[in-house]
């Protein structure tokens, strides 16, 4: 719990900076409706105004900075009004409306978790295999590494349509490309974990006269645990991007990327921010479930010490 | 070589090729080594006390002579379970309990659920931890973990014990202490074991042969049969014979350094 301060020294950090944000980058539309509504802005017409930057326009309306932080449409949303959004679209909405964060919230966790599950499942059983077969060993781990270097935005809508060429819709093209993006990073500290075991300790078993398998079952597996845990909290979080991403450029109607989209459209950009939010504390609930159980299997397992 | 000959060793060479060439990690070595027999390697190192105790092991495969162990290939030893191996570090798995690593050998091997706990009990007993069988690894002192490993290497009764350094990395308090309880263990057990050291007090101490090894290339300088009995007390290495052995070890040492 001692972290704690730090952290909350650094959110408050964020906070005041994004406060302070909100007035010159709004300061052009306020003063704009404030002429609208009659009050005195200086200087007097649009044109005019151009001509400043924003930071210049608040020192010269310094009365208009209160009615920064309460546009409709603004250009940065503040705080209060984004937290506003949120606890009106997650807690005082059905779950079952689609104007419900926790609604779009679980059509992207679902496609996500499916994702994940693939993604790991298809990432550990490549580990093994690399690790056990040397024409694996030299050939799979490059075409791992190039197919991260695509840039999943271009990849995603030939995936979502090829897919849909064969009638397959929704849930499953968003998970492939969650899994996609998640299998990476288990591949990466699976075969590190599985290859942990120093010499000395192949060599014991050897002198046991073991096979492969039993070198697998109870040396490398066990010995790579810690390192699958730290894999599972980056790829949860990468099949959680690669949900929302999927959802973009598809005209997905539900999702936390389909109310971003909506939000960017439709000129609202309280609802992105809302999603975006959403999104954030969604990974960061994702992996504090994956440290946790790695805690808690790690002192199952003894290895926990101190 | 006699009827009791466990271990039997004749002209062995073994040549690692490097990239500054190759290195005579052993040269002609000729040794055998009787049942019941304890036999410390001690020399400088580079000088392949390690590297004859992996061929005898069949985790180093010689490239030169002929190299026996209870009459089979060091191969065929291996796959037979013919020895129990303790390296300098205990190596215990830090996800299984003292028991469960003492078990380790025993699931590989295939004995049955009871004769597993049975095992695991004498081991322990035998090193003297018994009842820190639920204990990790982590809860343990390094020369209680040494002593496992020791348990480890026992718990399926191979004839042979082969130790290489392994209380290389503990003080000598608990080093004189542990080198005690392995005698006791050696007395009670009568295993054949091969020790590889670089204590002279620790070789004299322990064995009944010891074998003087240098370097560049690795060979036997001198092989020496310690007049000492059985029986023997701590205070056993204030008595003359103790110290003229470790003189003669010592001469031997200095006789295989003449090229430095």
């Amino acid at each position: 719990m001692k972290s704690v301060l730090p952290i909350l020294t650094i959110v408050g950090a964020i906070l005041l900076i994004w406060v302070v944000a909100v007035i010159p980058m709004n300061m052009h539309l306020t003063a704009d409706q404030a002429q609208r509504d009659g009050l005195v802005v200086t200087p007097a017409t649009p044109a005019e105004r151009q001509g400043y930057s924003g930071l210049g326009l608040s020192f010269a309306n310094p009365d208009l900075i209160p009615l920064t932080y309460n546009l409709d449409r603004p250009r940065l949303p503040s705080p209060h009004q984004v937290a506003g959004e949120m606890w009106d679209t997650i807690a005082l909405r059905n779950v079952t409306s689609r104007q419900s964060l926790v609604y779009h919230g679980w059509v992207t966790l679902s496609s996500t978790l499916v994702g994940f599950v693939i993604g790991t499942t298809l990432g550990i059983l490549l580990a093994i295999g690399i690790v056990h077969n040397r024409a694996m060993d030299m050939s799979v781990m490059p075409w791992a590494i190039a197919s991260q270097t695509i840039p999943i935005l271009a990849l995603a809508p030939m995936i979502i349509v090829m897919m849909g060429q064969f009638g397959i819709q929704g849930l499953l093209p968003k998970a492939v490309i969650s899994a996609y993006l998640s299998f990476f990073p288990v591949v990466v500290g699976m075969v590190k974990g599985l290859r942990s075991p120093d010499a000395m300790q192949m060599d014991l078993l050897r002198t046991y006269y073991a096979s492969a398998s039993q070198g697998f079952w109870k040396l490398r597996l066990p010995a790579s645990v810690p390192y699958l845990f730290a894999s599972f909290k980056i790829g949860i979080s990468a099949a959680l991007v690669g949900a929302i991403v999927a959802e973009l450029p598809t005209g997905a109607r539900a999702g936390f990327g389909a109310r971003m989209l909506v939000g960017d459209q439709y000129g609202n950009p309280l609802v992105t921010w809302a999603a975006l939010f959403a999104a954030a504390i969604t990974a960061a609930a994702l992996v504090a479930i994956f440290t946790a159980m790695e805690r808690l299997t790690l002192r199952r397992m003894g290895m926990a010490a101190a | 070589m006699t009827a009791d000959t466990v271990i039997s060793a004749q002209g062995l060479n073994l040549t690692f090729q490097t990239n500054d060439g190759p290195v005579h990690a052993l040269k002609d070595v000729d040794l055998d080594i009787r049942k019941g027999e304890f036999v410390s390697f001690i020399g400088p190192s580079g000088c392949g006390k390690t590297t004859f105790l992996r061929c005898i092991a069949g985790l180093e495969t010689p490239t030169g002579g002929t190299l026996t162990v209870n009459g089979m290939t060091p191969d065929q030893a291996r796959r037979a379970r013919a020895y129990g191996y303790v390296f300098q570090a205990a190596g215990l798995y830090p996800w299984r309990t003292i028991g469960g690593n003492v078990k380790l050998p025993l699931e590989i091997m295939g004995f049955s659920k009871a004769e597993q706990a049975e095992r695991v009990a004498r081991v322990l007993a035998l090193v003297d931890l018994a009842g820190f069988e639920k204990k990790f690894p982590w809860q343990l002192s390094g020369g209680m973990q040494q002593r496992a490993s020791i348990a480890r290497a026992l718990a399926f009764d191979a004839d042979i014990l082969l130790m290489d350094e392994p209380f290389g990395a503990l003080d000598e308090i608990v080093r004189d202490h542990l080198n005690e309880q392995l005698l006791a263990l050696w007395a009670r057990t009568e295993k054949t074991i091969g020790f590889v050291t670089h204590s002279i007090p620790e070789a004299v101490y322990l064995s009944t042969k010891i074998v003087v090894m240098s370097p560049r290339p690795g060979r036997i300088t001198d092989v020496i049969d310690s007049p000492l009995p059985k029986e023997r007390p701590l205070d056993i290495r204030d008595s003359k014979e103790f110290i003229d052995i470790a003189h003669r070890v010592r001469e031997g040492l200095r006789a295989g350094h003449v090229d430095d």
